[in-house]
């Protein structure tokens, strides 16, 4: 949240009387950098088993091959940190994946075709967001509805079967290099900048933090709480989008069944980062810290060879323990209350 | 009710508002002038607060009319209510746990430098200049959530007292504060209303009342009752109005002989700050806990009932030792404990009133597992006829009830398991009169039934008057013993705050 400013502001800003902040101790580092811990032991861990994992080529693979659910996982922090859920995001990829695709075939310049992807998946957050805050449905439900319309809606505009389309004019975002760096790599970095700086620098940042802390209090504060609400599923939307896009990039094609399952890694990547589900808690580069770690933890596995069943496993069990250390690192200080 | 010549700020005229079946509102009136505290009295459940919410844009009336400066306004939301130079401080907390104390002080009003991003520097400058206008000695930085929950209501007092609003609700703002923090609050009060605003001031303390009121309106049942002039009236006057009755024995004290021991603390502590302490409590007595907030009170209790693990010491209950064993062993061992806050430690606020009452002995109720709700409901209706709950409440949800009304369903859980011993940790905090005087009946009649209560209470005439023994805390052990026939609110004080040692021709022998 806010308190990576702390330490700044803490020699800063003038000394008063009263009840003091905390003085930043163990607690306070392993609360923020935890996870970042994990992430270093884990990459330790693999450059010692894994052949060929520490090389430039692959590390940027890696990087590559996480972009598209660390852009995810961005869009879905947002809605996290308002205490809602998206379960929607793996069909919007397909959705909006198919939408760029049938512009290019028709001859749509590139940025548009990349547009309309991403506008795509905008609308279809808007649905999401305004069932959820003016209607008052559940998100989990909302969601899980749109979901499968979404999925049907994918398959209906293909018929069921791939678009490939060898001349697609916008495959440079998900295959080409700038400056020897993976396009997908540099959108997601400025995705997460953007992120970053709409939670912790602006108004509307707090907003979203409010709303997911107590949408009441926001409430009766003067933000407009169902606008916060709905806006948040649009940037999930849109992330979700721009993520389709990229995904069609990679395969070249509109693939009706693209993004199966992605909703449940985007969450797992936000929790992971130390995001509580229960809203107004959380940080947006521990969700980047999270998908990192399932990206790292997926190529290292398929690098050692191990089998697909097996790297599910591993996986579940690495998710369990790094949410594990994470509520470890907060009783302590829940006690000390 | 306009005194001639003196302009209302403010008139609310026939407001009515219903939830569901219930009135909340029926046509009331309530006037206020600039430059005047003017008290809103009645017992749990008036429509105070629900008159204060229509007026802060929070809910909307059903009918009547509000008039600003002698013109009809709309508020339809927080924000209109705030352009009209409305600020309220709720009831409850309003505020956002997990946010530091800044950046809830600039929620919705967050300042932005010039390229439209979040100022944090100003932002935390202003909660400076705002906290330090209420004298709140309190680190903006800090997350509000770790704050005590007096020190988030003076972080909400903030807010609304920066707002410099012209019209300034403030319902029931001191339930959670400390002596001193809520003599500050009486100071800023007195020095809005030189400068001219209107202040609506909700409470159930008589005394604070009458130390900042200049009139005072009645409601009862969501009906108007009066408006009075302070110098007009006096208390008892003020409670009857509430009531509808005179109240003249408010604690139902009757001759009492306690039995024997039933409540055993010997040597409890919990390894640091509070203990160790030793007491006993009779069948058929009350003995009250006192002291100052903080003193270890609560401390106790909670070590008592298992809620919190003590370090050292036992606890038995006619002679079978319960010590240290958790909240189950301590239920069935016969010991209930009402929390000190209901809302967080007691009830579910979104269920029914049935269920929170049947909670507690859910096992009485089971045939092989399966539960028979007839028999339940039939149960929890007799006891919420004996703490005079309306029966039309069993299906209400919990966060609905008055206050009054919850602590009642809290009480009528216990009195459902029927244990012997019965902690209540300030059993009347935020409980009107009427509902009170209740409360203190159906303590009397499980004293003469020989049950043994300890009560914990900072009301000092509420712990003289129910009480058989007063036991007065400080820093974290018992200093004296009163016996409560004897013992004024003085003497409490002394002990609890230590300044009997130092009082020229105070007795020398205190030992500690
Ligand atoms: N949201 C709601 N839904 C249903 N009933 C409600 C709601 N809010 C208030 N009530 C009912 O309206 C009546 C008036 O409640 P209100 O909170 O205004 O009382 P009050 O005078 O402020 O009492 P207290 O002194 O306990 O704060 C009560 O009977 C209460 O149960
Ligand atoms: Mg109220």
């Amino acid at each position: 949240m806010t308190d990576h400013t702390i330490a700044g502001e803490r020699d800063g800003a003038a000394r008063r009387d009263g009840v003091p902040a905390p003085t930043p101790g163990f607690a306070y580092w392993w609360d923020r950098l935890g996870i970042v811990a994990v992430l270093i032991v884990l990459v330790a861990l693999m450059a010692a088993i894994a052949p060929n994992f520490a090389t430039v080529d692959n590390l940027l693979n890696i990087a590559r091959s996480i972009s598209i659910n660390a852009i995810l996982a961005a869009g879905m922090t947002f809605v996290i940190l308002t205490a809602g859920i998206d379960l929607s995001v793996g069909s919007i990829v397909a959705v909006s994946g198919v939408v760029a695709v049938l512009c290019a075939v028709a001859d749509v310049p590139a940025p548009l075709a990349i547009l309309a992807g991403v506008l795509a998946g905008a609308v279809a957050g808007l649905l999401n967001g305004l069932l959820t805050s003016y209607l008052a449905l559940a998100a989990f439900i909302v969601t899980l509805g749109t979901m499968t319309c979404l999925r049907g809606l994918a398959y209906t505009m293909t018929d069921g079967q791939p678009i490939v389309s060898n001349t697609l004019n916008f495959r440079d975002i998900g295959n080409g290099y700038m400056l020897g760096v993976p396009v997908p790599v540099v959108v997601m970095a400025v995705v997460y900048l953007v992120a970053w700086f709409l939670l912790e620098r602006t108004r509307y940042g707090r907003h979203v933090y409010a709303v997911g802390g107590n949408a009441e209090a926001a409430r009766l504060a003067g933000v407009n709480v169902r606008l916060v609400t709905t806006s948040v599923y649009v940037l999930a939307g849109a992330c979700a989008g721009l993520a389709g896009v990229i995904f069609a990039a990679r395969v070249v094609s509109a693939q009706p069944t693209a993004g199966t399952g992605y909703e449940l890694d985007a969450i797992a990547a936000v929790v992971l980062g130390g995001t509580s589900l229960m809203g107004g808690r959380g940080r947006i580069l521990g969700t980047l810290v999270g998908s990192i770690i399932l990206g790292v933890l997926s190529t290292g596995l398929i690098l050692m060879n191990v089998p697909f069943f097996t790297q599910l496993l591993i996986k579940g069990v690495v998710i369990i323990l790094a949410i594990g250390i994470d509520s470890l690192k907060r009783r302590p200080l829940r006690l000390s209350r | 009710m306009s005194a001639p010549g003196v302009r209302p700020l403010l008139r609310l005229e026939g407001v009515t508002k219903r939830f569901g079946s219930t009135v909340a509102l029926d046509g009331v009136d309530f006037e206020l002038r600039a430059g005047e505290v003017h008290a809103l009295m009645g017992e749990n459940g008036a429509g105070k607060s629900t008159l204060m919410k229509i007026l802060a844009g929070n809910i909307q009336r059903d009918s009547g009319r509000i008039l600003l400066d002698g013109a009809e306004v709309e508020i339809r939301s927080p924000a209109e209510a705030k352009a009209h130079g409305i600020a309220i401080i709720h009831q409850e907390l309003n505020t956002v746990p997990a946010m530091t104390v800044a950046e809830n002080l600039a929620l919705g009003r967050e300042p932005r430098n010039r390229y439209g991003a979040l100022d944090r520097r100003a932002m935390l400058e202003s909660a400076h200049e705002k906290l330090a206008r209420i004298g709140a000695r309190i680190d903006p930085r800090r997350e509000l959530g770790e704050l005590s929950v007096g020190m988030q209501q003076m972080v909400e007092i903030a807010r609304a007292v920066s707002e410099d609003a012209r019209i300034l609700v403030l319902d029931e703002p001191t339930a959670a504060l400390s002596q001193g923090e809520a003599l500050h609050l009486y100071d800023i009060i007195d020095e809005m209303r030189a400068a001219g605003a209107g202040l609506v001031y909700i409470s159930h303390r008589m005394e604070e009342v009458w130390r900042l009121a200049d009139r005072v309106t009645v409601f009862r049942d969501g009906r108007y009752v009066a408006t009075r002039d302070k110098g007009e009236i006096s208390p008892p006057d003020v409670v009857s109005m509430m009531v509808g009755r005179d109240l003249d024995d408010l604690y139902h004290r009757g001759p009492r002989t306690p039995g024997e021991v039933v409540l055993d603390v010997r040597d409890l502590t919990d390894g640091g700050r509070v203990g160790p302490v030793s007491f006993q409590v009779r069948a058929g007595e009350v003995v009250c806990l006192a002291g100052l907030v903080g003193a270890g009170r609560t401390e106790v209790a909670r070590m008592i009932f298992g809620a919190d693990r003590a370090a050292g010491g036992t606890v038995t209950v006619k002679g079978a030792s319960v010590t240290a064993s958790g909240p189950r062993r301590a239920i069935a061992a016969g010991i209930a404990m009402v929390p000190e806050s209901r809302k967080e430690q007691a009830l579910f606020l979104d269920h029914s009133v049935e269920d929170n009452i049947a909670l507690g002995s859910l096992e009485r109720f089971g045939g092989g597992g399966v539960l028979r709700r007839g028999h339940i409901r039939g149960a929890v209706k007799d006891q919420m006829r004996r703490l005079r709950l309306r029966l039309s409440a069993l299906d209400l949800a919990a966060k609905d009830l008055s206050g009054g009304n919850q602590q009642k369903a809290v009480l009528a859980r216990w009195l459902l398991r029927d244990a012997d011993v019965l902690i209540l940790d300030e059993p009347t905090r935020g409980v009107d009169i009427g509902a009170k005087s209740e409360i203190y009946e159906i303590v009397a009649e499980l004293v003469a039934a020989g049950k043994a209560v300890l009560v914990v209470s900072s009301d000092l005439p509420e712990a003289i008057g129910i009480s058989d023994r007063i036991l007065v805390m400080r820093e974290g052990r018992i200093v004296h013993e009163l016996d409560s026939r004897t013992a004024t609110e003085e003497d409490v004080m002394l002990h609890a705050t230590g300044t009997l040692a130092r009082t020229a021709g105070g007795p020398s022998w205190r030992t500690e």
